[in-house]
């Protein structure tokens, strides 16, 4: 095994041990601070199958706004400290395991019998620039449809997220003058 | 020389069933929210190993409009539960019986 298979390896155990931290966490906060580990260990991932400008992307982000914003939520929203359940604290994972292992096996059996399963890949890196350039040269409509896509979300959530007490404002400053 | 590009994939399977999971099994909506997260996050890993098996650069594009769904994604769920909290005080999904489903 070369050393960017064990990088590989132990890359592949911090991502899974830390999503099933952050899975199975009933404090909301751990669970996100877990899922920020998760996705560093994504980057890395990214990084090290030469992406390296998605790599940068995914801290700036997945852990860097995404997360934030989860934090944000998390901190003013009134919310129970600990999650209520109607039954037992595994009662609601039984179905979850049991479809997930299934496909897991049919999805490695699949991989198994599937062509050059064993071919290690090799090392190639895409710089940032040919990314670049391939993105706005190839795919500048997806890149229009996806701004247009970030300004209906922008849009949908300040209407969303707007105050119940916009309109009480000026009459609670009459009250003022009056 | 890395690794096959089997362990990958089955890597990034198990990362997205876990985030099915947590979608599944979790009765917190921001936690729902956050099985998505996961599930999204893994389909990214999946197209960045296919862009680096084949050769060509529109998996890792296709990575970049993910993020920008997932971003848009996460933005809209967050004002929602935002509003869901506010009009009825709870985040937590067992609690919206109203049209007793």
């Amino acid at each position: 095994m070369t050393f960017y298979g064990i990088v590989f390896y132990l890359l592949a155990i911090l991502l899974l041990v830390s999503t099933a931290l952050a899975v199975s966490r009933t404090r909301l906060m751990h669970a996100v601070v877990y899922l920020i580990i998760s996705f560093f260990a994504t980057a890395l991932l990214f990084y090290l199958l030469g992406a390296p400008f998605l790599a940068g992307l995914e801290v700036i982000i997945y852990a860097g706004a995404i997360m934030v914003m989860f934090l944000f939520m998390i901190m003013t929203l009134k919310m129970e400290e600990r999650e209520r359940r109607a039954g037992s604290l595994f009662r609601p994972w039984v179905f979850p395991i049991v479809f997930g292992t299934i496909s897991l096996v049919l999805l490695s059996a699949l991989v198994w019998v599937g062509p050059g399963h064993g071919l290690p890949l090799n090392l190639a890196m895409a710089s940032p620039l040919d990314f670049g350039a391939y993105i706005f040269r190839e795919l500048w409509f997806p890149v229009e449809v996806v701004s247009l896509l970030l300004f209906v979300a922008l849009a949908g959530a300040l209407y969303l997220g707007r105050g119940k007490n916009r309109r009480k404002r000026p009459s609670v400053s009459t009250e003022k003058t009056s | 020389m890395i690794v096959p590009y089997g362990h990958i994939f089955v890597l990034a399977g198990i990362v997205f069933l876990m985030g099915a999971g947590c979608a599944m099994a979790r009765r917190n909506l921001i936690m729902i929210l956050i099985g998505v997260e996961i599930m999204l996050n893994a389909a990214g890993i999946a197209f960045v190993a296919a862009s680096l098996r084949w050769g060509a650069m529109a998996g890792q594009g296709f990575v970049l409009f993910i993020m920008a769904v997932a971003a848009s994604e996460v933005a809209v769920g967050l004002a929602l539960i935002i509003y869901v909290s506010r009009r009825t005080g709870t985040v937590n999904a067992d609690e919206y019986h109203v049209l007793k489903g």
